[in-house]
């Protein structure tokens, strides 16, 4: 029988992240996590809850926290739930089963993103290198997070803090996001 | 860069947005009695204006919401956005806002 070794490899697994110019942005691969796309109409956050432990925001653009989960807001039916790896199993079936009475969508998307967290004094001005949006606290305040563009990737962008990002993209995507980023920094070498 | 109005979003960068065509355009009832000449009408035939155009936005790198606007075509200026499913605006009154 063919036997063939199971280990996870993750996108950046040949890539470090140490540079001069951490003291102004640093860059960090967001440990491996959970995640599901959850789409459904307005019972849905609510519903959700049971399985969370919060109901999914239903603010614009906007996080909705519990312990270690996060719900990000996409859109007005979709969101982004992220929560610890070990959760993939039980929390997957926990929604699935919570949200079973209502028309909705449930997708496990655990290995289809990867996570970088950008922080720093020079946050926002790295990402606005590729990111269009204005990333100001007054117009994006932490806790907003929302679904947009670096360069030529579209990638999930949430403030967690007033100098922290945590930006999602698809694992394809994942080195192209890094480089640029990185090459983004040069000029704090 | 060109800011659109998401209905729901907010203002944001014109690159996360696509186009999706005239607005508007509905589906006539009974399509199993049209002729040939109506139902290509339908499917093909847009009013192309020189100026206000009523037409589909869809938020693609944003909330993913289809939306409506009215751009005048001449100038890329959009007068308004709205949100799918709701009435045509007064366009009139709206640019009489505006001018003001
Ligand atoms: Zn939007």
């Amino acid at each position: 029988m063919l036997d063939v070794p199971t280990r996870r490899i993750t996108a950046f697994a040949d890539r470090s992240f140490a540079s001069p110019a951490d003291k102004a942005v640093r860059i960090a691969e967001a440990s491996p996590a959970a995640r599901f796309v959850v789409r459904g109409r307005a019972a849905v956050p609510q519903t959700a809850a049971v399985a969370l432990g919060f109901p999914l925001a239903t603010d614009v653009c906007r996080a909705a926290l519990g312990g270690e989960r996060v719900a990000l807001w996409l859109g007005p039916d979709e969101w982004l739930v992220i929560a610890p790896e070990h959760e993939a199993e039980s929390l997957g079936a926990a929604l699935a089963s919570a949200l079973a009475g209502v028309p909705h969508a449930l997708v496990d998307v655990s290995h289809r993103n990867v996570g970088l967290t950008v922080s720093g004094p020079k946050a926002s001005y790295i990402l606005n290198h590729g990111c269009p949006l204005d990333l100001s606290l007054a117009a994006f305040p932490v806790g907003m997070c929302t679904r947009t563009i670096l360069a030529k990737a579209e990638v999930v962008l949430w403030r967690t803090a007033e100098d922290a990002f945590r930006l999602e993209c698809w694992r394809s995507f994942g080195p192209y996001v890094a480089d640029f980023l990185e090459e983004a920094r040069t000029e704090f070498k | 860069m060109l800011i659109i109005n998401c209905p729901i979003c907010g203002p944001r960068p014109e690159i996360e947005f696509r186009y999706g065509g005239e607005a508007h355009v509905a589906r006539p009832a009974g399509t199993e009695t049209l002729d040939d000449q109506t139902v290509a009408d339908r499917l093909y035939m847009r009013t192309n204006p020189k100026g206000l155009h009523f037409e589909r936005w869809r938020h693609a790198h944003g909330c993913g919401k289809y939306f409506n606007a009215v751009r005048d075509t001449v100038s890329d200026f959009f007068v308004t956005t709205y949100k799918a499913g709701e009435p045509k605006p007064d366009v009139a009154a709206l640019l009489k806002d505006q001018a003001r």
